[in-house]
């Protein structure tokens, strides 16, 4: 079971999808980084945050869950390239399953993710739905 | 100048889902045969090492470089425990090489050993899943099968690959496990049976996964001087090449390619001086069918995207004008984590040696071993030529 630190640490990101830009070249990144790849310690790291605007990059519908996913199953995972640039990994809810197609537009929902048995943490996430035309 | 390499003894166990066998059962074994095969004595041995992936999460047992030096009855021999999820193996090699070119060391064994079966399969996943990113893929519930999921839906997309062809790959891979003894299923397999097995992450089901595996598996290297005193058919190492990439899928340039192998086989290529057209036959990282197509534009058997008509056209096949994976690759012969990448090379030598048997490829000089890391985070590429 994993500390409670681990989780609290990452709510604006998991949460909010607050994220980092570098001011130096101008590259967003999500997941958040503390190191610009293209240039290192010549780089401006601050917060960024996404509009939670996207749409789908590829998708796959997942039958055998690892526990703690089980109940949820069969569910859809996908990469989302957001609006901004970056691409994230994320389920896609409230959807039928084939309506899922790569190109798709989507937008942020906020969810549970998974729960740490029956007493424990619960926690919460970014989830992704088919945006409403 | 430092001096060549060889790979002069190998040894491996049988693979699959062992239950009367432990770690140290395993890789013991595995090292014995190789020294054996080696003919040399266990005070030559100037070190060990050792890839795993995660005996601490499988089996609560850490610090295994110490263990199994410690059961090989050579406490006391300077020992290195390798870890790169899925490429321990590889890596175990690589650094067993680099030890040898230092010049600081003569005789060294690389060995790659994974007990998986101790655990139930629910906890071994999420193990598995620790080669990914644990808090952006791991968190949203990314099983592995539904990263290569992932990358072989834009392989579709991008390329028109089909399921067929993905599925031709578990069909080859299983006719070459029925020819090599060691393997985890001596079964055959039709494309119908691939296509309808029950769906794991799809497009991806259950036949183009590869397994939970327990094995192990050893090789003995040596110095130029060492080797030529010492065996009559020294293999040698033409090239040992590493590229990493971003551990998580969502960061890669491309979900249709591994940078980390493009990059890997172009060091690899250069090193030994060799083009993809001089490779008799490889050893590439099956973990999922779809690895394999990727596996084979990446090292220059084809162009981008035409892996599964090379596939689909039979020449990936024992027979054909590149075989791979003549073991039975990942799916086949099973995939017990860090001893995989040892195990390539097992039979790359085997080959080399002319003593494959019943999958023995005519006439075979220079081999290739491909070994990833997660879904891509580490490429390891070695070449072996018998010339």
């Amino acid at each position: 079971m994993k500390g409670i630190a681990t989780h609290w640490r990452l709510i604006p990101q998991r949460y909010n999808l607050v994220g980092t830009k570098c001011n130096t070249c101008g590259e967003k990144f999500f997941p958040p980084r503390y190191v610009c790849p293209k240039c290192r310690r010549a780089g401006n790291i601050e917060e960024f945050q996404f509009s939670g605007e996207g749409e789908i990059y590829s998708y796959t519908m997942i039958h055998t869950a690892p526990e703690g996913f089980d109940f949820q199953k069969p569910y859809i995972l996908a990469i989302i390239k957001l609006k901004e640039g970056p691409l994230l990994l994320s389920q896609i809810v409230d959807c039928k399953p084939e309506d899922v197609e790569i190109g798709k537009k989507v937008e942020k929902v906020f969810r549970k993710v998974i729960a740490d048995g029956d007493s424990g943490i619960i926690r919460y996430g970014y989830k992704f739905k088919l945006k409403s035309s | 100048m430092s001096s060549r390499v060889a790979v002069i003894g190998i040894g491996i166990t049988e693979f699959g889902e062992l239950w009367d066998e432990s770690y140290r059962a395993l890789i013991t074994k595995a090292g014995t045969e190789a020294i054996n095969d080696a003919g040399i004595e266990g005070n030559e041995i100037d070190g060990l090492y050792i890839g795993s992936m995660s005996p601490g999460l499988f089996s609560g047992q850490e610090h295994v470089s110490s263990l199994v030096a410690d059961y090989s009855g050579l406490a006391g021999i300077p020992a290195t425990r390798v870890e790169a999820a899925c490429a321990s193996g590889g890596l175990a090699f690589r650094e067993a090489y680099i030890s040898l070119k230092s010049g600081l060391m003569d005789i060294v064994v690389a060995g790659g050993v994974e007990k998986m079966t101790d655990s139930p399969t629910s906890s071994v996943m999420i193990t598995l899943m620790g080669a990914g990113d644990q808090e952006w893929e791991a968190f949203k519930g990314a099983t592995f099968p539904a990263l290569y999921a992932l990358m072989a839906r834009r392989h579709m997309f991008e390329y028109g690959t089909t399921l067929e062809q993905i599925s031709e790959v578990a069909v080859k891979s299983h006719h070459n496990a029925t020819l090599n003894p060691n393997a985890q299923f001596k079964f055959n397999v039709t494309l119908k049976q691939v296509m309808n097995s029950p769906p794991v992450a799809e497009p991806l089901r259950l036949l183009h996964c590869s397994p939970i595996t327990d094995g192990a598996a050893a090789v003995v290297l040596a110095t130029e001087k060492k080797a030529k005193k010492l065996c009559e058919n020294p293999i040698w190492v033409e090239a040992s090449a590493i590229s990493t990439d971003t551990i998580a899928l969502h960061d890669r340039r491309s979900l249709s390619r591994m940078d980390a192998s493009i990059r890997a086989a172009k060091y690899a290529y250069e090193q030994a001086n060799l083009k993809p057209s001089d490779i008799d036959f490889a050893e590439v990282h099956d973990c999922f069918s779809i690895a394999e197509i990727m596996a084979i534009e990446s090292l220059g058997f084809c162009k981008p995207g035409e892996g599964g008509k090379l596939t689909e056209d039979g020449e990936t096949k024992l027979d054909g004008s590149i075989p791979i994976n003549p073991s039975g690759g990942l799916k086949g012969k099973g995939h017990p984590v860090g001893a995989t990448g040892i195990a390539q090379i097992v039979e790359v030598v085997e080959q080399l040696r002319g003593d494959a048997g019943k999958r023995q490829i005519d006439g075979a000089e220079i081999g290739l071993t491909h070994n990833i890391g997660g879904s891509g985070g580490t490429c390891v590429i070695h070449i072996f030529s018998n010339r």
